[in-house]
């Protein structure tokens, strides 16, 4: 009673998602206070020493389905919901990331199930597990219980951090047979780059560009900003990388990169929670926008409403003068 | 072939949002529109049906929710939806995701559409989970926040971003596919369109009228409950600058990096 069961990703290769990591590394924890034991779901090309290693996060024991192919959702629902009936699991955690969303969504369907998403911390209370999910824009926070048996938990990206435990896990193999319906989705390429391999990680100021630029070339005046700062490099929203306007490394967010400059300034983006979740940690952040109420005002150090168009190159003119 | 649109009456995006304390549940009083991202999924539908690539008999816009969600479905219609479903009933208040999925799919069963599409995100509940919800009930295959199809034969050739970059995925019809808004870019319905939506019949169902149970939808049916509603840690507020005279607007931000010794 009381096991937590977590999808671990990985990139084909057995090279584990950190938020993966991090909900197992939760889950350990959590089942810890509930007296039970938390353990791990990996499937396709992940070795035994790959999957014994998980157990260094905390899991006792890893369920592998070699022959199940990794990056879609509902051959992952067939396994977990076998797995979750057959050993009784009272919970699923997922890391953030769009996978989870998908399979706890389809494990919901499957397992008449509670689903809370985007979670940012998971609590015990008398025995049983409460997810804390914000909503209405991060306005308040819900504490969410479930009703009846197994809750799906889909963590918000970056919510668990990872923790190494030390130990190793037991691996075992489970032969799943696929629903028909779930094996009417082929993946044809997996993980493909687009766009020039730019590195913002290793910026200290980067500015974070979006649709609010208007058009790719935009993107130009955002270079040149950059380069008037020491260490500087660009990024980009999501909804720009989508509409090809800038290299989808430069991408921060969901199913992009988590950053933490010293600075990040951000023009003409609305601050969309996806956006938000991978660059909220920065030292400082500033933000251009011509709409007042654009959610990144309400976490940004410095908030400047206007037109970047104006503002951005009289500001890169003022910083290179001063560099002289 | 029939594709069924999934849509969502949402809170107006000026409207400041309120849970109502006592049902714990948002307040959906006051002005509401379509959901943003569901008319990046009307308006793939709707190019469908005018393309060459999918014989498409017709579009129908499916909704769930009290009589005010009906906006939404005359709104999908002005923007080209042939007609619009409403799954209404006082017996569906306060259905959670696992709730609302079987209550959807029971209208699309009944409508047993070839291509199942909707918004992959509502501008209220920020959930992305409702079209992996309603696949698995329909048992179709199913990705969310897809961004590009093309039509190959009996298939889709899907493409999205995922953890580690673009995914392209072929799906089998019949599917569920949920839509970013980088999609396509949503026409504008003409005043004579939203004129004729409005005169355009819904069907409007109860519950019953789709084989639901009472016991399986709304809050006796949810599977989730909201104990507690809590204030997020406080957070210092970030000054703000209006821009009157950008050079001086430009010198105070200067100033504000100089004194974080940022420059």
């Amino acid at each position: 009673m009381g096991g937590i069961l977590v999808y671990a990703l990985h990139d084909g290769e057995g090279n584990f998602n950190k938020n993966s990591l991090g909900a197992l590394s939760a889950a350990s924890d959590l089942a810890g206070e509930l007296g039970s034991e938390a353990a791990a779901v990996v499937v396709g090309d992940v070795s035994d020493e790959q999957a014994q290693a998980l157990g260094n996060y905390g899991v006792t024991k890893v369920y592998r389905a070699k022959d199940v192919p990794e990056g879609l959702a509902q051959p992952i629902v067939d396994v977990m919901a076998k797995v979750i009936q057959d050993d009784g699991f009272s919970y699923a955690l997922f890391g953030g990331g769009l996978l989870g969303f998908e399979i706890g969504a389809g494990l919901t369907a499957r397992l008449d199930a509670g689903v809370t998403m985007e979670v940012t911390s998971v609590k015990v209370a008398d025995g049983k597990l409460i997810a804390e999910r914000p909503i209405l824009q991060d306005s308040q926070i819900a504490d969410v219980g479930y009703v009846g048996e197994p809750g799906i938990i889909i963590g918000r990206l970056n919510a668990f951090d990872v923790e190494e435990k030390g130990g190793t896990a037991e691996v075992v193999d489970v032969d799943v047979e696929l629903s028909e319906w779930s094996t009417k989705a082929e993946m044809i390429q997996r993980g493909e780059q687009r766009g020039a391999d730019v590195d913002i990680e290793a910026a200290d100021i980067l500015v974070g560009g979006g649709r609010g630029l208007g058009s790719a070339e935009g993107f130009e005046a955002c270079e040149q900003l950059a380069d008037a700062f020491d260490n500087g490099a660009v990024a980009a929203t999501r909804a720009v990388v989508d509409a090809g306007w800038y290299p989808y490394a430069a991408q921060i967010g969901q199913t992009g990169k988590t950053v933490a400059p010293k600075l990040y300034l951000a023009v003409g983006v609305s601050g969309a929670i996806q956006h938000k979740v991978g660059m909220q940690n920065s030292e400082a952040i500033i933000a251009i926008n011509k709409d007042p109420n654009a959610p990144i005002f309400e976490f940004s150090d410095l908030g400047v409403v206007g037109d970047l168009n104006k503002i951005m190159p009289k500001l890169t003119e003022a910083l290179k003068a001063r560099k002289g | 072939m029939k594709i069924c649109v999934l849509v969502k009456d949402v809170p107006d995006a000026a409207v400041q949002k309120r849970i109502d304390p006592s049902t714990m549940w948002l307040d959906r009083s006051g002005e509401s529109t379509l959901n943003p991202f569901d008319t990046h999924a009307v308006e793939a539908a709707v190019r469908f049906k005018e393309g060459d690539d999918l014989e498409v008999d017709e579009v129908v816009a499916v909704t769930m929710g009290p009589e005010g969600a009906q906006r939404a479905l005359q709104k999908a219609v002005a923007l080209g939806a042939d007609r619009s479903v409403h799954l209404c009933d006082d017996a569906l208040a306060g259905s959670d995701v696992c709730a609302t999925g079987k209550a959807l799919a029971k209208v699309l069963e009944a409508e047993s559409p070839d291509l199942v599409l909707l918004g992959q995100q509502s501008d209220d509940g920020e959930c992305y989970t409702i079209g992996a919800v309603v696949a698995e009930h329909l048992k179709m295959p199913s990705l969310t926040q897809v961004v590009g199809i093309e039509v190959e034969g009996d298939k889709l050739k899907c493409e999205r971003q995922a953890e580690y970059g673009y995914d392209t995925v072929a799906l089998t019809m019949p599917a569920v596919i949920s839509v970013g808004d980088a999609i396509n870019e949503p026409r504008y319905p003409s005043l004579k369109a939203i004129m004729g939506a409005k005169k355009k019949p819904v069907d409007t169902k109860a519950s019953s009228d789709v084989g639901l149970d009472a016991s399986e939808v709304g809050e006796a049916g949810s599977k989730t409950t909201v104990t507690a509603l809590n204030e997020p840690p406080a957070k210092e507020a970030g000054e703000i600058i209006e821009d009157e005279d950008t050079a001086e607007t430009v010198d105070k931000i200067v100033t504000w990096l100089d004194e974080r010794k940022l420059i």
